[in-house]
């Protein structure tokens, strides 16, 4: 299957660019939702600094590196899905994007246990917060600002693993080739935006 | 063939040929119906206010129900009608027939930003009719976060009309960017298109941002997270940093493309090339950018430094000095140009009156100690109402008279043109500056009750809001005729050499009928020949 030009552009080549540039516009927009909780989190750790730190201690910093080597390695996948749908090797790419797709879904299980203790601990945001061992609001507002950027990051985990699901299966079917493989250049980018804010996620919260 | 090619309005009349079309230009008409319907709503809200302010005390309704009413009106003209009216009516209609192309770079994501706008709006309504919010547009914490009324529904609301605006601006970007036809160069792109791209890089990057601080006080308002929350150690001023961050830049996602109306229209009515339009150009790029790092004087008594607050405001004087670039270009091009007082250079005077004192008033407010002075009284409502509603929808009307003809392919009755634009600008003025007056004699926005001294001039503004109500229904009326009955409008009815005119009236499915070639600007009066040269299509290679 040829990739189909569009009746409003004059060539091919344009097209694709319109399509990264587009692509790159919107992971702009990301970027800048994510800054605001990223503001959020600097104002209240200026706030609340001996508290943020005793608090950060109460995350599983094991699972969490566990977790970062799962995610970058989906990145590498996906890049050399990448990189086999250029060379015209689809089936290969879409089993890349498969093990992706495992590797998001092992990410968000590990994610899921994590959450499981912090329940169990009462390390909740706001009102739910009820820890003995620390003390509100400094240590709630931490909780917040955790549940709030590793929820909305683990949000964009889902709907990545949906997009690469979806281009996985066109890839599967052949769909792809040196002429037509920007639908998983453009998942590609997707998902490693998703890997680069947690990559800065990361540090802040379960290393400083 | 091209010319076996109907006009758009006839490609399809099924309902369905219209909810599921992808053409920029249906998609524009869907957009003005949306936008209008916004406008009556505020329009609604907003007379409703006036009479309840008739007298000092209680008129026609409550506290409660006043303070919703207020909600509602900013809400529904702002995120309705302003954010989309000019650049998601008139910018999806003739951006890519001004870049000689046949449709914007996305035109299912065009689509799909419409549906998100009605979903949208659609949320806000039900918020509304269950209860509506009593907060202000502008959501203010903590009391957003703990009021009973449902502001929920219409935070959310705003939270995907978001995201339809962020859409529309991805879509104008990438279409200047891969669409232009050969020829054009950027120093001969129309200003129109100038002012939307400026527009849409602070949809994209600002609009995120209130997104995201949206979704933060619908959750707070229902988990009380206490991320806003004092009394759980959160800070309520961090949502006003982040809600001006984009409520700020906002105002130029109104502005701005109304800056652009005024660009094209004030060189075809006075037949004579803009001047400076490298200026023009860029200092929407310039407002886009300063635009970004005003938003603090909005918090002048919220506890900011002194230091913040000096930076803050002498940054949003720069865009006073980028406004009156602009401004000076314009009166520049009226200079000894040949002018035609037609209905739409009405409202092109109007807009050039309101922006000019509403953006000094704009550098008054900016100043701190005056802003202290004036701070949430009623100064600093007349002040945006004569950018927003004064400026815009000046730009508005001037757009919507200028190129009714090309969308329609009709003419509407110039002289009831002229007498509609006329109560609308002393309409605006008689409501507007008897409210400069109470905000300065210490009149506080947002009361539904008022003491005795200042009767007077409320009655005024009220008379003038009356005034502006008559206008819109003569309009209303004879745009609606012109539409059934209207003569048919030519190609060119203005003598425009704008890329637009050189298209049929109203434009065929895929605008031109051959391969565009840009051979000029949109502004050369000197020319004879068009800019645009079209030739017929020939079958293309696959």
């Amino acid at each position: 299957m040829e990739a189909r030009l569009a009746h409003h552009f004059r060539a091919i080549e344009t097209q694709r660019q319109a399509e990264r540039f587009g692509m790159w516009l919107f992971l702009a927009t990301e970027v800048l939702l994510f800054a605001g909780l990223f503001c959020g989190y600097t104002l209240y750790r200026f706030l609340y600094p001996e508290t943020f730190h005793a608090a950060s201690a109460h995350l599983d910093a094991t699972l969490g590196t566990v977790n970062t080597v799962v995610l970058i390695s989906s990145s590498l996948t996906v890049a050399l899905a990448h990189h086999f749908a250029h060379q015209g090797r689809s089936r290969v790419a879409g089993v890349l994007l498969f093990v992706s797709v495992a590797a998001g879904l092992a990410f968000l299980g590990i994610k899921a246990v994590e959450y499981g203790h912090k329940f169990e601990e009462g390390l909740l945001p706001g009102r739910y917060f009820h820890n003995e061992h620390l003390k509100a609001p400094g240590a709630s507002m931490f909780f917040t600002v955790y549940f709030l950027t590793t929820g909305l990051h683990a949000f964009h985990v889902i709907i990545g693993m949906g997009v690469l699901t979806w281009i996985g299966v066109r890839a599967w079917r052949r769909e792809f080739h040196e002429n037509h493989n920007i639908p998983v250049e453009l998942a590609g980018l997707y998902w490693h935006l998703v890997d680069l804010v947690w990559i800065f996620l990361y540090p802040l919260l379960y290393l400083v | 063939m091209s010319e076996a090619t109907p006009h758009y309005l006839k490609d399809g009349t099924t309902i369905r040929s219209w909810l599921l079309t992808v053409d920029h230009k249906r998609i524009a008409i869907l957009y003005l119906v949306s936008v209008l319907v916004g406008l009556l709503l505020g329009g609604i809200f907003a007379m409703a206010l006036r009479l309840e302010l008739l007298t000092p005390g209680p008129t026609i309704m409550d506290a409660l129900t006043y303070n919703r009413m207020f909600t509602l009106h900013g809400v529904t003209m702002i995120f309705l009608f302003m954010i989309p009216a000019i650049p998601s009516v008139f910018g999806n209609f003739f951006l890519p027939i001004m870049l000689g192309a046949k449709d914007v770079a996305f035109p299912k994501l065009n689509l799909l930003s419409w549906y998100l706008y009605v979903i949208g709006a659609a949320l806000a309504l039900w918020g509304m009719i269950h209860g509506g919010a009593d907060t202000g547009w502008t959501f203010y914490t903590p009391y957003s976060t703990t009021t009973p009324t449902k502001v929920i529904p219409i935070l959310l609301g705003a939270f995907v009309i978001g995201f339809s605006s962020i859409l529309t601006g991805l879509n104008f970007i990438v279409s200047i960017h891969t669409l232009r036809a050969p020829g054009l160069k950027w120093t001969r792109l129309p200003l129109f298109l100038w002012s939307l791209y400026g527009t849409a890089v602070i949809q994209i990057l600002a609009t995120p941002v209130l997104g995201l601080v949206l979704l933060l006080v619908a959750a707070e308002n229902a988990f009380g997270f206490g991320l806003f929350d004092p009394a759980r150690g959160g800070d309520p001023v961090m949502f006003q940093h982040l809600f001006w961050f984009y409520s700020h830049p906002a105002v130029y996602i109104m502005v701005l493309p109304a800056m652009g109306v005024i660009s094209e229209t004030i060189s075809t009515f006075s037949r004579k090339n803009i001047f400076g339009y490298r200026m023009v150009a860029f200092s929407s790029l310039g407002i886009a950018f300063v635009g970004f790092f005003t938003w603090g004087h909005h918090l002048f008594v919220s506890g900011q430094s002194t230091f913040n607050a000096g930076a803050f405001g002498i940054l949003s004087m720069f865009v006073g000095v980028f406004t009156a670039i602009k401004v000076f270009n314009w009166v520049a091009t009226l200079y000894k140009g040949a002018i035609s007082f037609k209905t739409p250079f009405a409202y092109i005077c109007g807009f050039l009156y309101f922006l000019v004192f509403g953006g000094m008033t704009g550098v008054a407010v900016a100043t701190v100690s005056l802003d202290v002075h004036w701070h949430d009284t009623y100064f600093v409502v007349a002040h945006f109402h004569f950018i927003m509603v004064g400026a815009v929808m000046m730009a508005f009307l001037a757009g919507l008279h200028y190129w009714f003809p090309k969308m329609f392919g009709k003419t509407y009755h110039e002289g009831w043109g002229l007498v509609a634009a006329s109560l609308i600008v002393l309409g605006f003025n008689a409501t507007f500056i008897p409210q400069f007056l109470l905000g300065n004699a210490g009149m506080p926005r947002r009361y539904y009750a008022y003491q005795e001294q200042f009767q007077a001039l409320n009655v005024a503004s009220t008379a003038g809001a009356t005034l502006l109500l008559f206008g819109f229904v003569i309009i209303a009326i004879y745009l609606v005729l012109a539409f059934r009955f209207g003569a048919p409008a030519g190609d060119n009815p203005w003598g425009s050499r704008g890329f637009e005119w050189t298209t049929a009236s109203p434009p065929l499915t895929e605008n031109f009928p051959g391969e565009v070639e840009i051979t000029g600007t949109p502004y050369d009066y000197q020319e004879n020949a068009p800019s645009l040269r079209i030739t017929p299509e020939v079958v293309r290679g696959s």
